[in-house]
């Protein structure tokens, strides 16, 4: 065979992996972490698995912040436990990411050094206790629609650690609500409160359905890949159509004028969302980017001896063990 | 309103309360996921035996008594905490350190609560038992980790060991209220569990090549309401929104 036929072959035996990779994800069958994948699909899914997972921990900030102050025994315990949680499933993301062959301290590095990117929501303050009711509802509840169609995506690992992702967050969104509700059938200062708290989350979490489709820029190779079963202006109408009559029962006005029931398209119509304010938010320069950044980098440089000490203490034990299976 | 048992319950509920709430206050900022996830673990233990104690302390004290009018609305000098459990975050061997002094006396106490003559508590103590073995395991095995592990974090663990030992001697001490609770069978007489303690721990030190403290000067004084200096911001966080919007639920 000569040297040209066997480029010519090995090309066709490359497209034809590809094709194959193809047809499987069109029949909706799970690509897991020894199958042969295209190296954009790999690099796709460490950018949105590891953006994910780094949401999780990032977002442990600003509800962490209440944790010590929560106002009762019960909602303590709650809120501890959802920020364990959110721990968990930033654990459960990174392992489906490294499956993909990167590291979980490269994956670190990268959010450390402002490389990856995490959910902008999380760099707005928590500045009173109506902010776990509102996050809990409003950011949890746009979290849950973003995902929801992840737990059906091509990557095994992925799609299996949304299952569990969101069974928990459909949990905190009703907790976040419950939280909301107290306060609505409470006192005129915690009324106010959660007005408060709708007036400061509302367009954020509006934001976090992803920049309008046309300049959405991975939105077409995402759909797909079925990571994307929805543009991101359908899933911000959705979030949008389930959420005012929440508001509704609750008592609380949406901060949107313009924000009224359309019976033609049996959807809501809305204001227009401040994008300048989003990509400010995005590039960097939100009111919590640099607090939620020190907080991550100084727990983990702090944390840098406690890690080495384990990993010296780990090679005593071996060396131990090693010497006295020798001794023996 | 049987006053003795109300305030041995407060004894017993006070170290869980508090040791709980400055495990929570690092809740997010652990040296890794694992660690975090552990430490919330363990301050969530902690909150649950809270309220279980709280809940009983409060049938017994009546007049609309809940187990948040008991954790939140006290004044300071009626918290009965042991000084160990307010000392702050210094660093994780600080906080490992002073974990686990604490739970090796949690889980001495509990095995003898669990045969108290009041069946409230000794229900609490047979479930807790579970939770205080896991936590003093967790804790130990960081303690070898530090005190074995580099030099640097051998030179952390002992510091902080010789900083913490001074506030051990006040878990052997025994209150009025627990000497009449002793005396009903209710109690459990701690001055009983200071050998095993000492024998524990310092079996422990040892395999983390860790030094055995030999001072003998002790602090005391959270038991009968007189706190370090750290106890007041502890409870202006805690107490915070209760006092702030005093009469509401949550």
């Amino acid at each position: 065979m000569s040297e040209a036929q066997q480029n010519t072959n090995g090309a066709e035996r490359s497209l034809s992996l590809e094709e194959i990779f193809e047809q499987r994800i069109a029949n909706d069958e799970k690509i897991e972490p020894k199958d042969w994948m295209p190296e954009k699909y790999r690099k796709t899914h460490i950018r949105q698995i590891s953006q994910h997972a780094h949401s999780e921990i990032v977002g442990m900030l600003p509800e962490g912040n209440w944790i010590t102050r929560a106002p009762s025994l019960r909602r303590k315990v709650a809120l501890l436990a959802k920020v364990q949680d959110e721990a968990g499933h930033g654990l459960y993301l990174y392992s489906a990411c490294e499956t993909l062959g990167i590291s979980r301290e490269e994956l670190y590095e990268q959010l450390h050094s402002g490389k990856a990117k995490y959910s902008s929501i999380f760099n707005y303050p928590t500045i009173t206790w109506a902010d776990m009711g509102a996050i809990g509802w409003l950011v949890d509840g746009a979290a849950i629609i973003n995902q929801v169609p992840l737990c059906n995506t091509s990557y095994g690992p992925y799609a299996r650690a949304m299952i569990r992702v969101c069974k928990e967050e459909s949990f905190h969104q009703r907790q976040g609500f419950e939280i909301m509700m107290t306060l609505c059938n409470g006192t005129e200062v915690q009324k106010q409160m959660a007005q408060d708290a709708l007036n400061r989350w509302w367009w954020p979490a509006l934001m976090m359905l992803g920049p309008t489709d046309d300049v959405s820029v991975h939105t077409e190779q995402s759909m797909k890949w079925k990571l994307k079963r929805k543009t991101n202006d359908e899933l911000r109408q959705q979030f949008i159509d389930q959420t005012v009559p929440q508001a509704d029962i609750l008592g609380l006005t949406v901060p949107d004028p313009d924000l009224k029931w359309n019976e033609e398209t049996g959807h809501y119509d809305f204001g227009e969302i401040d994008w300048d304010e989003f990509w400010q938010v995005v590039k960097g320069h939100g009111p919590c980017n640099k607090e939620r950044m020190n907080a991550r980098v100084g727990a983990w440089e702090r944390g840098t001896w406690v890690r080495d000490a384990a990993m010296a203490y780990a090679e005593k034990q071996q060396n131990k063990k090693e010497n006295q299976a020798k001794a023996v | 309103m049987k006053t003795n048992l109300y305030n041995y319950i407060l004894e017993l509920a006070d170290n869980c309360l508090i040791a709980g709430q400055r495990l929570g206050e690092l809740c997010g900022h652990g040296p890794s996921l694992e660690t975090d996830i552990a430490c919330t673990n363990i301050s969530l233990d902690l909150f649950g035996q809270t309220r279980s104690y709280f809940q009983y302390a409060a049938d017994i004290k009546g007049e609309g008594a809940t187990e948040d009018s008991i954790a939140f609305l006290r004044y300071e000098q009626e918290y009965k905490n042991v000084l160990l459990v307010e000392q702050p975050n210094r660093d994780f061997a600080f906080t490992m350190a002073r974990q686990y002094l604490y739970d090796v006396f949690h889980l001495l106490l509990l095995e003898k609560l669990q045969f108290s003559q009041d069946i409230t508590l000794s229900a609490i103590a047979k479930k807790s038992i579970k939770e205080a073995s896991y936590h003093v395991r967790f804790t130990g095995d960081w303690i070898k980790r530090l005190g074995d592990g580099t030099e640097e974090s051998h030179e952390k663990m002992q510091a902080a060991i010789n900083d913490l030992w001074t506030y051990t001697n006040e878990l052997f001490e025994v209150t009025e209220d627990a000497k009449i609770m002793v005396a009903e069978g209710i109690g459990v007489d701690v001055s009983t569990l200071k050998e095993a303690y000492y024998e524990k721990v310092s079996a422990l030190l040892e395999e983390a090549t860790l030094t055995i403290p030999e001072s003998k000067y002790f602090q005391k004084g959270g038991k009968s309401g007189i706190h370090t200096e750290h106890m007041g911001y502890l409870l202006a966080d805690m107490q915070y929104m209760q006092r702030a919007y005093p009469n509401m639920k949550w």
